[in-house]
């Protein structure tokens, strides 16, 4: 088990290795430093001194992949390619564009971020879990053949339409929360509980339909038609032996995003006004910060394949068949 | 499309020949036709589905599945709604400049000055909503503008309040009381117009299917609405009643729009429904093109990582994992990003503004072609596995039959499902996206009509009191229709091309 982690982990290395080279290609070979330069500077009244100074406090400045000024193994460490890339792999993310530094910005904006997504995380299995085993239970009824049909709608309406009406009905026209904004402590309660609620009804649609497919597939399975034949009533056969079969797909869909929480919601944060690490991907966007978008691919990249090596974890817990090695 | 094969030469005719006389109408008339880079793919798409209609009507194992599709009533219905966005889609795809009359043609050589806007026969069509445009906004059917103003009297005091709209109602003497009437009849006559076209084409629809069935008009008819299940099973009454709410839907829409904003205006005073209309080919474009460009990548590499193994296997493994872990929003975000840096810095490459946007959309496309063409090479290298080990894939490697020829002959008619599948699954997914990435900032042109910048340029009016609705509303009812018909639609081909799902 301990072994096969460990293996696991090195094989992140050379993954990571690839995701740092396409960063790479697309943040500076793609377009040189100079044009960075030139567009954070202004098109316009851009002198060369300044785009040079801007490069310098940046370490933009150095050669490409080659410096043929250096001496030794220093021609190929003391380029933007290994600098940079060296600072990401210790996950030393150094100063955005605009001066700030990038790594404290990630800790304190985590938090929101975290306080949005895990109550949808949480909440939103929960309830799709429930709706499919309700599905599940009244299958080949018309509960069922409308069931799926309203998640179908449901999964048609496009995100931001769930994110504009609830905003609208709740905030504006009822009154009950703020519309956007956030505070510490208990305050963040009254400002996390929209955006958590319309996360949850977003995803209704989809995860109950698919929960629903990974039932049914286990209710056509032999032990299910044993666990009946033993006399067992219906709900029984959903909940002790279906629900706990199906949980293995379940698992798999679940813990691989697990980590990647951590990087919240673009749309809903930035909508939602919620100081997250997602708003602050989008504003950096935005503002054309580099830096920033480059760390956050890096961070992302890497908690996705904590997700993977968790979600081979938490196989051999759900189910005792499968042994890693 | 199978039993009806007898028809296609008679389709096809009419098609080839309408289009022939478009273009030398388009010829004769001195406009410019411009091939933007998104057009050519579509009707390279167009080309190949055509194409992949004609390969699979000649093979019964494809022909099974899909006389189950035609079978499936939801199915049938969305595919009606789709065939209609499709149309709109494609007429929105020929592109051509308009000369603009050169005066000064006192020399020998008189060249033509072409209009610097793009347009479409779509906008041809829609010339009179194009070009009708208001100051601001104006709420769906008003005769008012949205805000007040200051307007001055011709006795010389100065008064604020709601001015009449140039165009829209302008044909109203007292619009307050005869608004609701003229609406009325106006829609009433645009539906009769509906009617009357709809039965046309029923009939047209019904003497076609009495030919092919070599039966009586009227015998026809009844087996439509009596046992359909039973004939052939096509669900016609119900497919030329969804036509029928179509025409009268659109009849009515013919006489309402150029009279009124049906779906309002927008800050600059543009016709919403117009640019509704005009988003639908930037959906199309997305939700296909995307699956057009990375579908090759994802076939090819899948089945050689599954069937040949060894090395091959593990490059295309890494290739694929590294690229699907990254964040597909945020790759998205840097590509564009660094397409933008890209543009900005060689501004002389394209001519018309146009060409720019669409250079653009096609780049996303390309972009979100390979952020999502993981998902399906992995599934196909699974299956190409699956299949290597299978007795008749062992016998000819036996036979020495060379590695190509069995991939061709053994390996890909066998995962075709799954690509038809993913195809039809991915579609509604790329719709919805394009709205989340133009809100991001990273999606189509701000300039390119499309739902996602008509939510976003929306969005900033939110705060507004009373809030300015139609055009979320307009983007959201037109998006919302699409994708809820290519679901349905895609769960119909699921079911029977899915050989899990049909067997039970």
């Amino acid at each position: 088990m301990l072994n096969y982690i460990i293996r696991r982990t090195l094989y992140a290395i050379p993954i990571l290795i690839g995701v740092n080279l396409i960063t790479f290609l697309l943040f500076f070979v793609v377009n040189t430093p100079d044009d960075m330069a030139r567009m954070h500077l202004g098109m316009k009244r851009v002198t060369p001194e300044a785009v040079q100074q801007w490069k310098e406090e940046r370490g933009y400045d150095k050669a490409m992949v080659f410096n043929s000024e250096a001496q030794g193994v220093e021609r190929f460490t003391d380029t933007i390619f290994i600098k940079k890339s060296i600072e990401l792999f210790t996950f030393d993310f150094g100063r955005s564009d605009a001066g700030r530094d990038i790594s404290y910005d990630i800790s304190q904006r985590m938090w929101p971020s975290l306080a949005i997504a895990i109550p949808i995380f949480v909440i939103g299995i929960l309830t799709n879990l429930t709706f499919a085993l309700i599905v599940a239970f009244f299958r080949a009824t018309y509960i069922d053949v409308w069931g799926v049909i309203i998640c179908v709608v449901l999964m048609s309406v496009s995100g931001l339409f769930y994110i504009i009406g609830g905003q609208y009905l709740i905030g504006k026209v009822l009154h009950l929360v703020p519309i956007s904004g956030y505070d510490v402590g208990a305050n963040a309660i009254k400002f996390t509980i929209l955006p958590v609620l319309i996360g949850i009804i977003g995803g209704i649609g989809a995860g109950t339909r698919w929960y629903r497919t990974i039932f049914l597939e286990e209710i056509s399975k032999d032990y299910v038609r044993t666990a009946r034949a033993k006399g067992l009533s219906e709900a029984t056969v959903l909940y002790k032996h279906v629900l706990r079969n199906g949980m293995i797909p379940i698992l798999t869909g679940a813990v691989v995003v697990l980590p990647l929480l951590f990087m919240g919601s673009l749309i809903t944060e930035s909508f939602f006004g919620i100081p997250g690490l997602g708003s602050y991907t989008i504003d950096a966007i935005n503002s054309q910060d580099f830096a920033i978008v480059r760390a956050m691919v890096f961070l992302g990249s890497a908690l996705y394949i904590v997700g993977l090596i968790l979600t081979d974890i938490s196989y051999t817990i759900a189910d005792p068949r499968i042994r890693l090695q | 499309m199978s039993a009806r094969s007898s028809m296609h030469p008679v389709f096809m005719n009419i098609a080839v020949s309408m289009l022939a006389a478009f273009i030398t109408g388009l010829l004769i008339s001195g406009v410019k036709p411009v091939l933007l880079w998104t057009d050519a793919l579509i009707y390279l798409l167009v080309i190949a589905i055509s194409a992949f209609i004609i390969y699979a009507s000649k093979k019964e194992h494809f022909l099974v599945p899909w006389r189950q599709v035609v079978q499936h009533k939801l199915g049938m219905v969305s595919l009606v709604f789709l065939l209609v966005y499709v149309f709109i889609g494609l007429i929105d795809s020929v592109h051509f400049r308009m000369p603009v009359s050169s005066q000064n043609t006192t020399e020998q050589v008189t060249e033509t000055i072409y209009d610097g806007d793009v347009l479409s026969i779509l906008d041809v069509v829609l010339t009179k909503i194009r070009t009708q445009d208001e100051k601001t906004y104006s709420a769906p059917f008003a005769t008012h503008l949205f805000s007040k103003e200051t307007i001055e009297h011709d006795d010389g005091s100065l008064t604020r309040e709601y001015p009449r709209l140039k165009y829209a109602g302008s044909h109203l003497q007292d619009p307050e009381n005869d608004l609701a009437g003229d609406i009325r009849s106006k829609s009433i006559s645009g539906g009769i117009d509906g009617i009357i076209f709809w039965l046309v084409l029923s009939l047209i629809v019904i003497l076609f299917v009495a030919h092919d069935r070599k039966e009586n008009f009227f015998l026809t008819l009844k087996s439509f609405f009596v046992g359909s299940a039973s004939r052939g099973g096509v669900p016609w009454a119900l497919i030329l009643f969804t036509v029928g709410f179509l025409c009268v839907l659109v009849g009515a829409m013919t006489e309402l729009a150029p009279a009124y904003h049906v779906f309002g205006t927008d800050k600059v005073g543009q016709d919403v429904f117009y640019q509704t209309l005009k988003s639908i080919r930037t959906g199309l474009v997305i939700g296909t093109l995307t699956t057009l460009i990375m579908l090759p990548f994802a076939v090819l590499l899948g089945i050689m990582a599954g069937f040949l193994q060894g090395w091959v296997d593990d490059v295309i493994q890494y290739l694929y994992t590294t690229l699907s872990s990254i964040p597909g929003v945020l790759l998205i975000a840097a590509a564009v990003l660094m397409m933008q840096v890209y543009v900005a810095n060689n501004p002389d490459l394209f001519e018309t503004d146009s060409e720019r946007a669409d250079i653009r959309l096609f780049f996303l496309c390309v972009i979100l072609g390979v952020t999502s063409w993981t998902g399906l090479c992995r599934m196909l290298r699974g299956e190409a596995m699956k299949l290597r080990e299978v007795d008749y894939v062992q016998a000819s490697q036996a036979l020495g039959v060379s590695t190509f020829t069995i991939i061709w002959r053994h390996i890909q008619p066998n995962v075709m499902h799954i690509v038809l599948i993913a195809v039809v699954l991915d579609f509604s997914g790329l719709v919805l996206a394009e709205a989340v990435l133009s809100y991001v900032g990273v999606g189509v042109d701000p300039s390119m009509h499309s739902w996602g910048n008509l939510i976003n340029g929306a969005r900033l009016e939110m705060a507004r009191e009373p809030l300015v609705w139609w055009s979320l509303l307009a983007a959201f009812i037109f998006m919302f229709v699409l994708v809820l018909s290519a679901n349905l639609f895609s769960d119909a081909v699921r079911d029977a091309f899915d050989p899990r799902i049909r067997k039970q």
